[in-house]
This record gives C-alpha cells, structure tokens and sequence, in this order.
C-alpha cells in the first residue's frame, strides 16, 4: 500500500492494545513526547475479548493525570482500527499530528539525546 | 486489608514544591492488594511528580522504591542508607507507614501520599468495599457474617431502622441495608428467631473511644 504517514510518530508495537500501561504512557510524556495515542482493534474485536476496553480506560486514566498536572488531556488518546485499514491508520495519524500541532510543544521540556 | 485512596497530585506536589530530593516510597503490604502504594502506583506517582517538576522547571530529584511493609521498623531499616541522598519522603503505605518512618528517620519530612480510608476487601475487580471497623469485639457470627458495626451507617445492633427501604439505606440508594441482607441471610440458614434477641447496648470501649490501643503478646516480646 506503501500509504504515507508524518515521520514524527514513532510506533511502538504491542501484542495487544491491552498491554498499554499507564507508566508507558506517563513516560512518554515524561520524555517530552507532544502527545501519545493508542492504536486498538475495533470495540468488540479484540482477540482477547476486552483488551482495547482495557486501554481505552487507562488512557483516561491518564487523561485525569495530565489534567492534574495542567497538561491538556487531550494530547493523549484512544483511536480503534483493524489491522485491514491501513489507509485509516495514516489518517489518524496525520490528524492527531495536525490536533497536537494545534496545540504547540508540550509544556514538558524535552528529555535529552542519549 | 486497608484500602486507600490516592491524594490530589495537586496536593502532593503542593507538599513537595520547595523540597530538592522527594523519595516516593510504597509498601507491598495492603495498599499493594488495593492498587493504591504497591511499586506500581509508585512509578507512576513518582513519574507523574517528575513530569510536573519538569513541566514548572523545579529543581526536584524523584526517586523511587518499595518497602516489603511500612508497618515493620526491620523493613522500615532498609531505608538507612538510601535515604540519605532524600530530603523528603511521600509514603504511600496507609497511614502507619508515614509515622514509622518519620519515627525512624526525624530529620526527614515524611509526607503521606495517600488517605486511608477503611478496613474492607476487594467485591469485584477494581472496587473495594468496607467490612470492618476495628471495633475490638467481633460479633459477625451473630449476625449471618454480616457486620452491622461496619456496615450499618448507624451500627445499630437491633436493625434495621426506620431509614430502610427496598432493602437500601437511606443515606445513599446504593448502600445496601446491611440489617435487610441480616434478615435475609438469618431466614435463608433458618436462624431468624435468633435475631429476636435484644442486644444491650454495645460497649465501644474496646474500640477507639478507650484511646489508642495497643496489643502485648508476652511470648513474643523481647
């Protein structure tokens, strides 16, 4: 499909979007990410029934965090696909790059190049 | 166990902003049970606090570690030499953890990072309920294994009041009556009778109203 997506994002792969922890999503952001976003199976697809549910809830978890440390919650979220729709995944994340864009840098200032 | 309930991060951060070395220190003991100071809560707690110190340019170095319990000075010791490079501490145990510490270590601000909030067990995953109140007197098996001192928002001893209704207490339509699950459970094991029994009015000496208590096992002592 070779589809083209903005180089920023960089992809962490997971057995399963249920395996998202809420300390990988805080530490992101402790390094300075500008935002972060899940990428799950589709609500009622998931191979082990619950695990995008599980995720979704976590990122809220972590949407409560930020906003308790005066961060929009809203650099951080949840975004269901299925593996089929690649052009979908581009999508998403062209526009999560324009939302976060929109937004400006995160007010965390950036972890330094090892 | 005990269950507790995180603090504001707002209200931590506001304990710790002029500190220079924070320890955010948890316990493996109940409120690992309850997900609220295992090593988990820890690294995001400790994580978030760096993210905000980040954020505002603070000066803070947060650190992170686990006790096995906060409640035992043999294991509050293993905290002697890491604790020197920290000026503060956010304990994460219930309320026991951040007086042993600070017993141990008094040049240190021990600040609790959580709130105890009751004696209870996990009804489902992720929701935790009380049970028991500490009241020094057990007497669940007179009442179907139900607490009535812990359960009852009167710990009334001959329930239920007035306030019951659909089997739910009138301080909040989601509290079960505790004295309606009493006489059901006492009907189903055919025990009701027993319940005609008046009990005398409790004597809550052996609770907190006698002061703080203590507990002296002689074989044990050294």
């Amino acid at each position: 499909m070779r589809l083209q997506y903005p180089t920023n994002i960089r992809v962490i792969q997971l057995p399963c979007s249920g395996r998202v922890d809420i300390l990988h999503l805080l530490r992101a952001f402790e390094d300075g990410a500008d935002g972060v976003y899940v990428a799950g199976c589709m609500e009622g697809d998931c191979h082990f029934l619950t695990g995008n549910f599980k995720a979704r809830r976590k990122v809220n978890y972590v949407k409560k965090i930020l906003e308790a440390l005066g961060i929009e919650p809203e650099r951080i979220e949840m975004f269901n696909m299925s593996s089929a729709e690649g052009p979908r995944f581009a999508q998403v994340a062209r526009e999560f790059t324009e939302t976060i864009r929109g937004m400006g840098p995160s007010p965390v200032p950036k972890a330094k190049a090892a | 166990m005990i269950v507790g309930d995180s603090k504001p991060l707002e209200e931590i951060l506001e304990m710790i902003k002029d500190k220079k070395q924070v320890l955010v220190l948890g316990c493996r003991g109940c409120v690992t049970v309850c997900n609220v100071g295992g090593e988990k809560e820890v690294g995001i707690l400790a994580t978030a606090l760096r993210i905000a110190v980040k954020k505002q340019g603070w000066d803070i170095k947060v650190g992170e570690m686990t006790l096995e319990r906060q409640c035992d000075p043999e294991y509050i010791e293993e905290l002697a030499d890491p604790i020197e490079e920290y000026d503060s501490v956010v304990s994460i145990a219930c309320g026991v953890g951040p007086q042993f510490v600070s017993e141990r270590f008094p040049d240190k601000r021990v600040y609790p990072g959580i709130n105890t909030t009751f004696i209870g067990g996990a009804v489902e995953h992720g929701v935790w309920a009380e049970r028991c109140q500490s009241c020094g007197n057990c007497l669940v098996h007179n009442f179907g294994g139900l607490c009535p001192i812990a359960r009852c928002s009167k710990s009334l001893m001959n329930g239920p009041c007035g306030g019951s209704a659909n089997a739910k207490c009138e301080i909040d339509p989601e509290v079960d009556c505790v004295w309606h699950l009493i006489v059901e459970k006492m009907e189903k094991m055919g025990r009701l009778e027993e319940l005609a029994e008046v009990w005398p009015t409790k004597n809550w000496l052996t609770s907190r109203d006698g002061g703080p208590r203590k507990r002296v096992r002689e074989d044990l002592k050294q």
